[in-house]
């Protein structure tokens, strides 16, 4: 591995988040102060307890709201309140647009590009194939299952190359065995486009499926408490969980966590 | 055609049939209603003679500035109140409220202020129509989802380019509502206020032959006034079918 693959690519330097308050309320210490490293070219996944500040955390690095103190560099410039150029994001949520066909929507991702119509229609065709969605290019979003939809978000967001995707949970709304399947794809892609990915997620055996390394929140106000290194090779998929040291990395993220989900379900309860 | 579309051509005619056996059998009497097939022929008769033309005319014409005007308003300050929350509570009880309030019964004092023209008719046809544009153009918008504002701000979209590339799509249905709830309401403002009080239009014609027992010509207008109501609505009716189906709402 060369120095320039190691350097990191996002850097947070004492990263907090305090939500003003809503009315008669108090404010919101949802995060921090965090501090972070995520290495260029990386699978990183950050799990925690629910309501821990994960999606914070990655909205602060997609620039989509800004640190109430400290500061976030992405690729050495910092980050300000807009989603710099070379940053994807994949939600949990479905964000295809209905009003437009899957085709239409992963040209959609190609909007800060200054390239012509043909390349443009060129390199959304080549990434519908690469998610295998191209006998359903014309079709609208209503037309396909949630895991389809969610293809066709992934599509816009690497249709445009970024260098840094973030996924917020992007499975979350996915049954068991599609999220296998996406995991397998995901790692496919990771590996073609060369990308780093930052993954958000509640699912322990997803983080260690997928990810090089693994960093464990806090409860409110989430902080990083653990961290973990997979040492998985870079060509793997799904099968990966056979390997013997699949469950004593998950067993040691779960005990970590138990311990901090209880206290956010005793804080609640 | 469908078999829920030939019911429904069904029970139309059915009550077409009815009303003319009716008619015909007496129960009915000639003074009251004329059989719906003398109707159509006056109607026809209308028609091909032109009379009236200036009449309908000029209730259409009324009806479209009322619509429009209250569409345009309506659109503007449902946007701006969405920006604006405090506003937008403050004014929330009227809203809610409003269409109990009946506005016709401002119509005496719009003619005292307005004159006896065109301007009071549009006017209430305006008041009727404008708060049902408001308060659909506010659940459109209150409906965009937060990750479709978020995925246009990844994509670098400024403010304007969101509002025309994610939320006037998003909104469209909620707009084409709006149209036809506004076209209803500016129908029912102007006629309704025609036949109240004023010097023409339709309403005022239907009113007019009412008091003169002049049959021939209050039916076929009242049908010309159904007619047209329900062309303009399933014309909308159509386009908004098309959008959703394609939506999966359909």
């Amino acid at each position: 591995m060369t120095a320039a693959q190691v350097t990191a690519q996002v850097t947070l330097r004492g990263v907090t988040k305090v939500f003003p308050a809503a009315v008669d309320g108090n404010p919101v210490h949802a995060l921090g102060p965090i501090d972070l490293e995520i290495r260029k070219g990386e699978f990183f996944a950050v799990v925690g307890p629910s309501g821990c500040g994960k999606s914070t955390l990655l909205e602060l690095i997609a620039g989509l709201t800004a640190p109430t103190e400290g500061e976030i560099e992405f690729e050495g410039r910092a980050i300000g309140d807009n989603v710099p150029d070379g940053v994807g994001v994949v939600f949990q949520e479905d964000a295809c647009f209905p009003w437009l066909n899957v085709l239409e929507n992963v040209e959609f991702g190609l909007r800060r590009t200054t390239i012509d119509n043909d390349e443009k229609g060129r390199r959304a065709a080549a990434v519908i194939d690469m998610m295998g969605l191209r006998d359903f290019a014309r079709s609208y979003p209503a037309q396909l299952s949630g895991g389809m939809r969610q293809r066709v978000c992934i599509a816009r967001t690497i249709v445009a190359q970024p260098r840094l995707i973030l996924l917020d949970e992007p499975f979350g709304a996915l049954d068991q065995q599609t999220r296998l399947l996406m995991g397998d794809e995901i790692l496919r892609l990771w590996r073609q486009t060369g990308a780093t990915v930052f993954l958000i997620t509640h699912a322990l055996d997803e983080a260690v499926m997928l990810a090089d390394r693994i960093v464990v929140m806090s409860a409110r106000p989430g902080k990083t408490i653990d961290h973990v290194e997979t040492g998985w090779p870079r060509e793997r998929d799904s099968r990966i969980v056979e390997r013997g040291n699949f469950g004593a990395l998950t067993s040691r993220l779960w005990k970590t966590l138990r311990e901090e989900s209880l206290k956010t379900m005793g804080r609640a309860g | 055609m469908s078999r829920l579309r030939l019911s429904q051509i069904a029970v139309v005619a059915g009550f077409i049939l009815l009303l003319e056996a009716l008619c015909l059998a007496g129960v009915i009497d000639k003074i009251t209603m004329p059989p719906p097939h003398i109707i159509l022929r006056d109607l026809f008769h209308m028609l091909l003679t032109g009379r009236y033309f200036g009449e309908i005319g000029k209730s259409i014409v009324n009806v479209l500035v009322a619509f429009a005007s209250a569409y345009l308003v309506g659109v503007i300050i449902g946007t701006i109140l969405h920006g604006h929350k405090t506003t937008r509570e403050i004014l929330d009880p009227l809203f809610a409220t409003y269409y109990a309030i009946p506005v016709f019964a401002f119509y005496p004092l719009f003619i005292v202020m307005f004159g006896l023209g065109d301007g009071p008719q549009i006017l209430i046809g305006f008041m009727l129509a404008v708060v049902a544009v408001i308060i659909t153009t506010l659940n459109g918008l209150d409906r965009v989802p937060p990750v479709l504002k978020k995925t246009a701000r990844v994509n670098g979209l400024n403010a304007l380019q969101t509002a025309r590339h994610i939320t006037l799509p998003f909104c469209t249905p909620y707009l084409l509502t709006a149209a036809k709830l506004a076209l209803a309401y500016a129908f029912i403002g102007v006629i309704g206020s025609e036949f109240i009080m004023a010097r023409s239009g339709m309403g005022y014609e239907i009113s007019y032959a009412y008091t003169n027992f002049d049959n021939a010509t209050m039916y076929p207008l009242i049908l010309v006034i159904l007619l047209l109501s329900i062309a303009a609505n399933s014309l909308l009716s159509r386009w908004e079918r098309m959008l959703l189906a394609r939506r999966g709402q359909g």
